[in-house]
C-alpha cells in the first residue's frame, strides 16, 4: 500500500497518523510487558498472596418466625434479652485497643475492668478461662443479663461506647398459652452441629456456631420456613486478621411464621383431659393383673373431619419445651431421654403404635361388604368360634343370634368377625394359599391407610402394622433363627409360642386371621391413623393427609402461602356402605357400647358416632382406645394399659367435645362456652410490623362439679360417668361386668 | 485496492443477483474491514464469559438469575451490532449532516444528569435512570459526537479545498464544541470520562493537522490545568486517593488502595494459564469490586492467565492498528479527522482500563471497550466501529 496521497493530503497530517500509530502500539506493549512482569515474573509471589486472601464472615441471625395457633395465639415465639457485646474489629481500631472503653463500659455494668477485659481477649493454649472461643469477627457478648436502663446507658451515648453494640437478640420460648403445652407437636430446637456448618458454609444462610436447629416435631418439619435467612457481611482480611476490606452486607431475613390448626384452648382441654383420664385410670383395679392400671402413656387427637387439620394433639407423659431453651442441662435430658424416663419426648398420637382392638372392626366390616357379604346380612353372634378345638369366645361370652353386620359394629361382636375371616381365609386357599388369594381382610386395610404413614406434617411418623401374608413372611424370615433357638414343645407359654413360630410362622394360620380379624394379634395402628380413618367416614370417605400446618405467612404478613389439605385416597366403601356404617356408629354412642359415656348428648343437633376398642397386648393390661366423631370432628384417645375404651378414655372424650361445643354435663348448648363449634377457617391476620392481632385466651376450666367429686371420692371410679351427681349403678355395673369378661378374654387369646 | 469500478454501490452499475453482488469484489459487505470486525466480536464474546463468571455467584446484584449478566451483555453486543450496522448503512457521510442534532441531542442528555433525573452510581454522577432496570451514560455518547462535531468544522474547509490545513479561527471553534460538554461532565464530576475526552481533542486536532501550537498549547493547558485543579482542591478527596493509592496501594490497604491491590493479586495469580473460566479464587471470593465493569480485566487475568488476558490485549490492537490504516488511507480529511478521534479514545480508554487493574494507572471508572458490562459504553463503541467501516468502505469516494 501506498502512502502516497490521492488527494494531496498534507505530508503533516501523515507524519501525525504515523506517530499515532507507533503511540498506540507502544502503549499497548506497556500493557503487555507489565502483564508478563505481573503474571509470569512475579506470578508465583501474587498466587502466594492471593491464598493468603481469606474471608470472614459474620453472621446476623435471623430471627426465628412464631409457631401460632389457629386463632394467632403464639405457640411458640420469640423473648428478647439485653445483649452487651463488644466488637473486636472496632476496639482493636482504638489507639489503646479499646481499654478506655472497656473501662468504662464495666463501669456501666457494674462490672470488674478486669473481668470484662478477659472477656474479649481470644483463647489460645496459653489464656485461661474466661476468654472468647468463637470468631474474632463476631461481636463477643459481655453480658445477656443487661438491664434495660444499662443497655438504654450504652446505646444513648453509643458515641461513647463505640463498637460496644447492646442490642436484643430474639431467644426462643414457648409460652404455653392457657396452658397449653403441645410439647410434642411443637418439638425443639437445639444447637447446630460442626457437620451443619460445614455443609451450610457456602450457601445463602450460613449457620452461626450459635445457631439452633428444628430437631423434632413443627420446628423441625418447618425449619427451613421458620428459620429465615441469616445475614451476611463478609470482610476481606490479610494473613494477619486485619479487616482489609467490607463487602455490603446481606441483611437478615426474618423467618416466616406458621399458622398451625391447632387451637390452644382445645389442646389445653385435651391435655388436661388425657392426664386427667389417665390419673383417674390409675386409680382403677385390674382383675386381671391384681393390680390397678398402669396407664403409662396416651394420647389424644382432635381433628377437623372435612379437612385432616388438626386442632389437638396431646402426647402423654408430656414435657416442658421450654427446658431445651438456651442449650438443654445434662440433667433435663437425662430426664427426657433416660431408660426410666417413659420417653416423654416421643410423640405418641404419630409415634405410639398399639393393636387397635374393636375400634378397627369398621375394617373388616368395609372388608366383609367388599368380599361380598351384605351389610343387612344375618350372621350369627354367637358366644364363641371355635377352629379344630381352638375356640374363639365373644368379647362378652355374649350371644345376640343372627344378627346384621351394623349391629355386630354397635354391641362389638366378635364372632361375627370372626367367621367371615375365617371363611375368607379358608377360601384363599387357608395355610395352602391359592395364587390369586383375594385377601379382602388385609387389602382393605391397607385401603384404609393403615400400614402405612398418613403423611402427617411432622416428622418421624410410624407406619403401624398390618400382618399380612407378606408381613408374616418377612418377619419370619427376621426372627426364625431365635426362634427354633429358644421354642420349647412343652416349655413356658413364650416358649410354646416361639416353637410354633419356628415351625410355621413364615403362614398366615386360622388363628391369625380370627385375631386379625377384631383388631388383635400383630396388628399395629398410630392414633393419628385411626383418626383419619374415623375423619373420612365421617366426611364420605376422603383419607386427608393430616396436617398442622395451615399456613406460612411472611413476617410482615402480606405473602400468604395456605398449605391445603391433601388427600391420600379414598375409604374403598360405597355410599351406601358408609351410610351404614355411619348409622350403625351411631348406634353405638346412643345404644351400643358408648353409650353409657353418652348419656344426655343431644344427638338431634350434634349426632355423636363412636366406636369403642380394648386391646389386649401379650404381658401389659389392656390398650383403651376411643374413636369418635361428629359432622366436623374426629376424636381419638388412647391409653396404654388403661382400661377399656368406654371406661378409660369415655370421659374424657366427651369432655373435650363438651368444650368444644359448649355442651354442660346434662347435654344444653351454650354457644358462647363453646370453644369451636365450627372449625376454624379464617386465618389471623399480622401487621405489616409483625404484630399479632391474637385473641386473649382463658385457661379451661374444668366442670366444678367433677372436680367437687374428684376430691371427695378419690377411690372410687365411677363419678365420671353422665350423670355426675349421683354415680349410675348401671354404669358401674356394666364396667364391672365388661372386666370380668375381659378376662376371659385374656384366656381366650392364650389358647 | 482503490478501484475506478468501486461506485457500483450507489445503484447504477449493472444488474447482478443479489448473492452476487454480496461476494463481488466491489461488494460493500468484501470491503469491510473483516479483521476489525472479527476481532471486536471477539472481545465482545470473552467479555460476556468474564462477565458472567464474575456475577454469576453475585446473588446481590443478579437477583438471583446467574445468567442476568450474560443475556444482557449478549443483547447489548447485539444492539451494539446493529448500531454498527445502521451507521455503516447510512454510511459517515450522510451523518455528517445530522451532526448538529445529534451534537444538540447528547449535550442534552449530559445536561439532564446534572438535574434531579440524574443518579450517582459507583461514585460517578453520570447516569439517567431509565426504569426497568435500564440506565443511561450520556457521557458515553458524548465522546462520539464530540468527534463528529470537532471533524465537522475542522474538515469543512480543507475537503472543501480552499485549505491546506484548518486555520485558527476554526480550530478555536471546534475547540469551544469540545469544551461546553467536557465541562458539563466535569461537573458531575466524571473525572475518567474527561479525561477520555480530553485525548479524544488531542487526537482530533492531531489528525486535523491542525497547526502544532495548537497541539502543544493544549497539551500545556492541560498540565497547568491539572496542576491547579490538584492545588485549588476542585477534586473531592476521594478522586485524590483514588490517585494517591494507585501511587502506593500498600499505604492505606482497607481503603481505596484496596480495589487495586485486589486487581493486581488477582491477575498476578492468573501465571500462564489462569485457573481456568469460573475457577478464580479471587473472583468467586469476590475480592475485587466492580468485576464485571471497571476491573472486569482482573477475570481475565486470573483465570485465563496471561495467554488469555495478552490475547485480549492483541484483539485491542488488531482493532487499532486496522483503524490507524483506514485513517491513513482514507482521502478526506473529515474520514482521517474521525478515525483519528476514535483510534485516540480506544487506544486511551483501553490502556486506562487495563492500566488501572495493573497498576501503572490511576483509578478511573471507565469501561473496557467491547468486554466491559454496560449498555451505554457498548452502543458507543459499536457506533464507532461503524464510522470506521463507513470510513473504509466509501474511501474511494475523494471529494
Amino acid at each position: 500500500m501506498t502512502n502516497i496521497p490521492e488527494t494531496g493530503r498534507t505530508p503533516r497530517v501523515q507524519i501525525r497518523l504515523v506517530i499515532m500509530q507507533i503511540l498506540v502500539l507502544s502503549l499497548l506493549f506497556t500493557l503487555g510487558g507489565r502483564l508478563w512482569y505481573l503474571q509470569i515474573r512475579n506470578g508465583e509471589e501474587y498466587a502466594k498472596e492471593a491464598s493468603g486472601n481469606h474471608v470472614q464472615q459474620v453472621v446476623q441471625p435471623a430471627v426465628r418466625g412464631s409457631i401460632l395457633d389457629a386463632r394467632g395465639v403464639p405457640l411458640a415465639d420469640n423473648e428478647t434479652r439485653l445483649v452487651v457485646s463488644a466488637s473486636r474489629t472496632d476496639l482493636l481500631k482504638m489507639k489503646d485497643d479499646g481499654e478506655a472503653v472497656l473501662t468504662k463500659l464495666a463501669g456501666v455494668l457494674g462490672m470488674k475492668p478486669k473481668d470484662v477485659m478477659d472477656k474479649v481477649r481470644l483463647c489460645n493454649a496459653e489464656t485461661p478461662q474466661p476468654c472468647w472461643n468463637g470468631s474474632p469477627y463476631q461481636p463477643i457478648p459481655i453480658t445477656d443479663e443487661a438491664t434495660p436502663r444499662q443497655a438504654l446507658q450504652i446505646r444513648e451515648r453509643s458515641e461513647d461506647f463505640p463498637g460496644i453494640p447492646a442490642e436484643p437478640p430474639a431467644v426462643r420460648r414457648y409460652p404455653g398459652p392457657g396452658k397449653a403445652n403441645t410439647a410434642q407437636v411443637l418439638g425443639y430446637l437445639s444447637p447446630v452441629t460442626d457437620e451443619e456448618i460445614e455443609k451450610a458454609k457456602d450457601s445463602d444462610s450460613p449457620y452461626l456456631r450459635s445457631d439452633q436447629v428444628g430437631r423434632s416435631g413443627l420446628e423441625r418439619q418447618y425449619d427451613k420456613e421458620l428459620r429465615g435467612k441469616a445475614g451476611v457481611t463478609r470482610y476481606e482480611v490479610d494473613n494477619l486478621g486485619r479487616v482489609i476490606g467490607q463487602a455490603k452486607p446481606d441483611e437478615a431475613e426474618p423467618g416466616a411464621n406458621l399458622v398451625t390448626s391447632i387451637d390452644a384452648r382445645v389442646q389445653r382441654v385435651a391435655e388436661y383431659e388425657l392426664n386427667e383420664a389417665m390419673k383417674e385410670a390409675r386409680k382403677q383395679f385390674d382383675d386381671n393383673t391384681n393390680e390397678n392400671y398402669k396407664a403409662d402413656s396416651g394420647a389424644v387427637v382432635v381433628m377437623e373431619a372435612k379437612t385432616g387439620r388438626v386442632v389437638a394433639m396431646a402426647s402423654n407423659p408430656t414435657y416442658d419445651p421450654n427446658a431445651w431453651v438456651g442449650g438443654i442441662s445434662g440433667k433435663d435430658y437425662a430426664r427426657l431421654t433416660g431408660k426410666d424416663s417413659n420417653y416423654p419426648l416421643l410423640n405418641r398420637a404419630i409415634q405410639g403404635q398399639a393393636a387397635p382392638g374393636s375400634i378397627f372392626k369398621v375394617v373388616p366390616t368395609a372388608a366383609a361388604v367388599k368380599a361380598g357379604y351384605s351389610f343387612d346380612g344375618r350372621y350369627d353372634c354367637s358366644s364363641s368360634y371355635s377352629i379344630g378345638g381352638q375356640v374363639f369366645k365373644n368379647f362378652e361370652s355374649q350371644s345376640y343370634g343372627p344378627i346384621s353386620l351394623g349391629r355386630a359394629l354397635e354391641v362389638s361382636c366378635d364372632t361375627v368377625f370372626y367367621r367371615l375371616s375365617h371363611q375368607e381365609w379358608l377360601k384363599d386357599g387357608g395355610m395352602k394359599p391359592k395364587k390369586d388369594a383375594k385377601d379382602w381382610f388385609y387389602k382393605t386395610a391397607h385401603e384404609f391407610g393403615l400400614g402405612a404413614e398418613t403423611g402427617i406434617d411432622l416428622p418421624n411418623e410410624v407406619s403401624g402394622r398390618i400382618p399380612d401374608r407378606q408381613w408374616k413372611k418377612d418377619y419370619w424370615e427376621a426372627n426364625k433363627d431365635a426362634w427354633c433357638k429358644s421354642g420349647k414343645k412343652d416349655g413356658s407359654y413364650a416358649e410354646k409360642i416361639a416353637y410354633e413360630n419356628c415351625l410355621e410362622g413364615n403362614k398366615l394360620r386360622a388363628g391369625d386371621s380370627v385375631n386379625y380379624s377384631i383388631g388383635q394379634g400383630d396388628t399395629l395402628v398410630t392414633p393419628i391413623q385411626m383418626a383419619t380413618i374415623y375423619a373420612a367416614i365421617s366426611n364420605g370417605g376422603t383419607l386427608y393427609d393430616p396436617t398442622v400446618g395451615k399456613a406460612i405467612i411472611s413476617p410482615d404478613g402480606k405473602q400468604i402461602q395456605e398449605i391445603e389439605p391433601k388427600s391420600h385416597g379414598k375409604l374403598p366403601i360405597s355410599k351406601k356402605t358408609r351410610d351404614e356404617m355411619d348409622e350403625a356408629l351411631a348406634g353405638v354412642a346412643t345404644r351400643g357400647t358408648a353409650a353409657w359415656r353418652f348419656g344426655g348428648w343431644p344427638q338431634d343437633k350434634i349426632p355423636m358416632h363412636a366406636k369403642t376398642g380394648t386391646a389386649e397386648v401379650y404381658g401389659k393390661q389392656t390398650t383403651s382406645w376411643f374413636a369418635t366423631y361428629t359432622k366436623d370432628y374426629a376424636v381419638v384417645m388412647t391409653i396404654s394399659q388403661g382400661g377399656t375404651g368406654s371406661g378409660a378414655s369415655g370421659p374424657a372424650v366427651r369432655k373435650i367435645y363438651n368444650a368444644l361445643y359448649g355442651l354442660d354435663e346434662d347435654g344444653k348448648q351454650d354457644l358462647k362456652k363453646a370453644l369451636l363449634p365450627e372449625p376454624q377457617k379464617s386465618l389471623p391476620k399480622i401487621e405489616a410490623d409483625g404484630s399479632i392481632d391474637a385473641p386473649k385466651i382463658e385457661t379451661y376450666d374444668p366442670p366444678k362439679d367433677e372436680q367437687a367429686s374428684e376430691e371427695g371420692q378419690p377411690t372410687t371410679g365411677d363419678q365420671q360417668s353422665p350423670a355426675a351427681t349421683t354415680p349410675s349403678p348401671e354404669a358401674s355395673n356394666r364396667d364391672t361386668r365388661r372386666r370380668s369378661a375381659r378376662r376371659r378374654g385374656t384366656g381366650r387369646r392364650s389358647t | 485496492m482503490s478501484g475506478t469500478n468501486g461506485f457500483s454501490v450507489s445503484g447504477y452499475g449493472p444488474e447482478r443477483s443479489a448473492w452476487a453482488r454480496l461476494i463481488a469484489r466491489d461488494s460493500l459487505v468484501r470491503r469491510l474491514d473483516w479483521p476489525m470486525l472479527l476481532s471486536s466480536v471477539a472481545l465482545s464474546l470473552i467479555g460476556t464469559a468474564l462477565v458472567y463468571s464474575a456475577t454469576r455467584n453475585r446473588t446481590e446484584l443478579n437477583q438471583g438469575d446467574p445468567y442476568y449478566f450474560l443475556f444482557r451483555h449478549v443483547l447489548n453486543t447485539g444492539i451494539g451490532l446493529a448500531l454498527m450496522v445502521g451507521t455503516i448503512w447510512l454510511g459517515h457521510r450522510t451523518l455528517r449532516t445530522a451532526v448538529p442534532i445529534l451534537y444538540g441531542v447528547s449535550v442534552f442528555l449530559v445536561l439532564l444528569v446534572l438535574t434531579p433525573l440524574g443518579k450517582t452510581i459507583n461514585g460517578a454522577h453520570a447516569w439517567i435512570v431509565l426504569g426497568g432496570g435500564f440506565s443511561l451514560q450520556p457521557s458515553e455518547f458524548v465522546k462520539v459526537t464530540i468527534i463528529l462535531g470537532m471533524a465537522m468544522l475542522l474538515a469543512a474547509r480543507v475537503d472543501a479545498g480552499d485549505k491546506e490545513y484548518p486555520d485558527h479561527r476554526t480550530v478555536f471553534q471546534a475547540l469551544c464544541l469540545a469544551a461546553v460538554p467536557i465541562m458539563i461532565v466535569m461537573l458531575m464530576p466524571d473525572l475518567g470520562s474527561v479525561m477520555v475526552m480530553a485525548v479524544i481533542v488531542l487526537g482530533v486536532l492531531l489528525a486535523s493537522g491542525a497547526s502544532n501550537r495548537w497541539v502543544f498549547g493544549l497539551l500545556g493547558a492541560g498540565a497547568a490545568g491539572a496542576i491547579a485543579v490538584w492545588q485549588l482542591g476542585v477534586l473531592d478527596e476521594y478522586q485524590i486517593n483514588r490517585f494517591a493509592a494507585f501511587a502506593n496501594p500498600a499505604l492505606d490497604p482497607a481503603g481505596v488502595g484496596y480495589n487495586t491491590n485486589q486487581a493486581r493479586i488477582a491477575i498476578g495469580s492468573g501465571g500462564l494459564t489462569g485457573t481456568g473460566l469460573f475457577h478464580g479464587s479471587q473472583t468467586t471470593g469476590r475480592f475485587v469490586p466492580e468485576q464485571q465493569t471497571d476491573f472486569v480485566f482482573t477475570v481475565a487475568g486470573e483465570e485465563l492467565g496471561f495467554l488469555g488476558a495478552g490475547f485480549i490485549i492483541v484483539l485491542l490492537g488488531i482493532v487499532l492498528w486496522r483503524a490507524c490504516r483506514i485513517a491513513r488511507e482514507t482521502t478526506e480529511l473529515y474520514g482521517t479527522i474521525v478515525a483519528g478521534g476514535i483510534i485516540a479514545w480506544f487506544a486511551f480508554q483501553s490502556f486506562e482500563n487495563i492500566g488501572m487493574t495493573l497498576g501503572i494507572m490511576p483509578v478511573a471508572g471507565l469501561p473496557l471497550p467491547f468486554v466491559s458490562y454496560g449498555g451505554s459504553s457498548m452502543f458507543a463503541v459499536w457506533v464507532a466501529i461503524g464510522l470506521l467501516q463507513s470510513i473504509r468502505v466509501q474511501r474511494p469516494m475523494s471529494a
